[in-house]
């Protein structure tokens, strides 16, 4: 794992007239409460260790005060640590005087802030050419870099405005444009949509990722907002009072909490909208892969449930019964298994939403079959999962997890009560 | 009983050891400037061989080359052409009322004073918002030099340098310059600390985040410190006429010893023209200079 694109090692962050003296207390274990009313030094961050891979959107979050404005100021330098390493490509960015210092800022890390930070007294043009300009670019190709850019985030025929004249949301696509404009691979993103209103931040967030599924910057991202850091993060770290509580991907974080804290962030979170198919789908139920109707019902008896996801060559085709297996051998035992049998049943795909596939997941007699780009089924998604999924506090019922027809009364309510919270 | 005077009088220092201070105080700075002042003097040669100079210009043009200039530059800084023309109405009353001359020669030892004031109060102000103990050290003298009456630092500078133009301008330079130092350290304080943070992050080294971000956010507030102490400037004429500063000051002095109202009244007059001229101009200038300012409070 030491090969990650950046590592954070023992980072401690002290504020203070003099850190250093108080280290070794904060090494001992000293609390932030106590140290402040001895010492009237404030812990900012304590034995922080992270990894960041390559291209990937790394989402630190907290509440205000839990120090990732302070955290995410390190990467750049814009704060020094008290003590610790941070690894960009292997170079330690502590190391680095003030002139590869300002190199190092000008290519290969850029910021979007919270409010901004646009200079008022520049154009929007001139702002998003603002990295270029300090590297000493010519005008007219910085320039013509800054228009592409500001294209790009839609911002098109708003060059020669001030800032004071945008939007919020304009402003942080400026924003957003600067940054991307020194074509820096780190992106610094601090509560860059935390002061939008909530739908131009999401219409912000869906920009965000389209642009990284093009772009493949690293981005670390600060956000004090769950939904926000489950919607773009592929790893999510939670800080509290300067330290970390946890680091996982975000099913992991939202499944199985750390802590009460962790806890108390994840209970409201709109988990049907932050969690996929993949994180909640069971293994699936029996495979019959049986030409005939004989051979699928041999196969059927063969398993404990009353239904099977019958598959051939092309992958899954939908939905064997018990019940209509028997009366068709009834018919014809040598025949081929075809349409007439089946019952068909659409399949979903493991990267969905839950939300998304709330409704058909309802509608259906028997749970879903989980089918991936390839077309091989990988799991299924029952009622009972789903509802489990969505309620959770970790206390679903263990009885509702087979999903079939007999304990569907009971998890259809409770599914139905689920899907209410989601509408609220 | 012991002697308890000092419940009902002041205990204050013996008479003697306060004329020794004195003396020792009077005659150490005679002997400074006995030895020194030559020096001194040598050293402000350029700016008195450049105000002489720049009176002469003023002096010898013709009034109305004087006036089109004035005028031109006011259009230039205000793109107003009834602020020109205001201009140009006070000049020539100015003239008419037969105030010409002196009014040149106050114009002249403004400009070189406000110039000198911009000159040193800005790097002042620049060192004063980069450092806090700058800052505190600099605080405290701004306070004496704007709260000690004139008259008492004129003393120590006649004293070195005798009566004439330089410890004139000195004079006003000392009134002067505090609002504009105060302004620059205050306007670049008041940068929005995450823009400069935001160039910060982009590489942008002292200098660049200086000039590129700090001055130009400042600047609405360093104009408004400019202006005071180009009004300071011009209140301190008639006082630093007392030390043989020419001008509209002179006249007004003599106005006050001899009694002569109308007299005192139209150089005071002249001065308040001249005073609004420079407000008017300057200001016009500093808002046309913040064009981006014009959409905030559309918003």
């Amino acid at each position: 794992m030491s090969d990650a694109f950046i590592q954070v090692k023992g980072l401690y962050k002290i504020f203070g007239d003099d850190p250093d003296a108080v280290m070794p207390l904060v090494l001992a274990g000293k609390s932030k409460q106590d140290l402040l009313a001895e010492t009237g030094h404030t812990i900012g961050l304590k034995e922080i260790d992270l990894e960041v891979e390559r291209g990937r959107i790394f989402v630190v979050m907290g509440l205000s005060g839990c120090g990732k404005s302070t955290l995410i100021r390190h990467f750049n330098r814009l704060i020094d640590p008290t003590r610790g390493q941070i690894l960009i490509d292997g170079d330690d960015v502590m190391q680095l005087s003030q002139k590869e210092l300002e190199q190092f800022r000008c290519h290969r890390i850029s910021m979007v802030f919270q409010r901004f930070g646009l200079m008022p007294h520049r154009t929007v043009l001139e702002n998003v050419a603002f990295g270029l300009a300090v590297q000493k670019m010519g005008r007219a190709e910085r320039n013509e870099k800054a228009r592409q850019w500001l294209e790009t985030v839609g911002l098109k025929g708003y060059e020669a405005q001030y800032p004071a004249q945008l939007s919020g949301g304009q402003q942080q696509r400026v924003g957003l444009a600067r940054a991307l404009c020194t074509d820096a691979d780190i992106l610094l993103m601090d509560e860059a949509f935390s002061a939008l209103d909530p739908l131009i931040r999401s219409e912000m967030q869906d920009q965000l990722i389209e642009l990284q599924e093009k772009l493949h910057k690293t981005i670390i991202f600060i956000t004090h907002d769950l939904d926000e850091a489950l919607r773009l993060g592929d790893r999510i770290a939670i800080l509290k009072d300067g330290e970390l509580i946890q680091e996982g991907a975000p099913e992991d974080i939202l499944l199985n909490p750390a802590d009460d804290y962790v806890e108390a962030f994840v209970r409201d979170v709109n988990r049907a909208r932050a969690l996929t198919v993949e994180t909640v789908m069971r293994p699936p139920a029996g495979r019959i892969t049986a030409v005939t109707i004989a051979g699928a019902l041999r196969q059927m008896r063969s398993h404990s449930d009353d239904y099977a996801y019958f598959i051939n060559n092309e992958g899954y085709q939908g939905v064997l019964t018990q019940e209509r297996l028997e009366a068709a051998a009834r018919d014809d035992s040598d025949a081929v298994v075809c349409e007439r049998v089946l019952e068909i049943l659409p399949p979903v795909s493991p990267d969905a939403l839950l939300e998304t596939v709330l409704p058909e997941t309802l509608d259906a007699d028997y749970p879903l079959p989980v089918v991936d780009d390839k077309g091989e089924l990988c799991g299924q998604l029952s009622r009972a999962s789903l509802a489990q999924a969505l309620v959770e506090g970790g206390g679903g019922s263990e009885t509702a997890q087979r999903g079939g027809d007999d304990s569907g009364s009971v998890n259809g309510k409770a599914v139905v009560s689920a899907a209410g919270a989601v509408q609220r | 009983m012991a002697d308890s005077t000092w419940l009902t009088e002041f205990p204050s220092m013996d008479r003697a050891d306060l004329v020794a201070i004195r003396k020792f105080l009077d005659s150490g700075f005679r002997e400074f400037s006995r030895n020194y002042g030559d020096a001194i003097e040598a050293f402000f040669d350029p700016l008195l061989a450049f105000l002489v100079w720049f009176e002469q210009l003023l002096l010898q043009s013709p009034w109305w080359i004087i006036i089109l200039v004035v005028a031109c530059l006011a259009y230039l800084a205000s793109r107003s052409a009834k602020l020109t023309l205001g201009v140009v109405a006070a000049f020539l009353l100015i003239g008419y009322f037969g105030m010409w001359d002196n009014a040149m020669r106050t114009m002249g030892i403004i400009a070189v004073s406000t110039l000198l004031s911009i000159a040193l109060g800005v790097p002042i102000g620049i060192l004063m918002s980069g450092s806090n103990r700058v800052q505190s050290i600099v605080t405290p003298i701004l306070d004496v030099m704007q709260t000690m009456p004139a008259f008492v630092y004129l003393i120590p500078v006649v004293m070195l340098l005798g009566i004439g133009k330089v410890p004139g301008i000195i004079a006003v330079v000392i009134y002067a310059i505090p609002p504009v130092i105060r302004l620059t350290n205050l306007g670049i304080r008041l940068v929005d600390r995450e823009v400069l943070e935001a160039a910060t992050a982009y590489g942008a080294n002292r200098r660049q985040r200086l000039f590129g971000v700090q001055l130009p956010l400042a600047m609405p507030t360093i104009m408004a410190g400019i202006n005071q102490t180009i009004m300071m400037a011009l209140a301190m004429v008639v006082i630093a006429s007392m030390i043989g500063v020419k001008g509209l000051g002179q006249p007004v002095l003599k106005s006050i010893t001899n009694q002569y109202f109308t007299m005192g009244l139209f150089n005071g007059l002249a001065i308040v023209a001249l005073a609004i001229v420079f407000d008017r101009v300057s200001q016009a200038y500093a808002k046309r200079s913040q064009k981006h300012l014009e959409g905030m409070n559309s918003e």
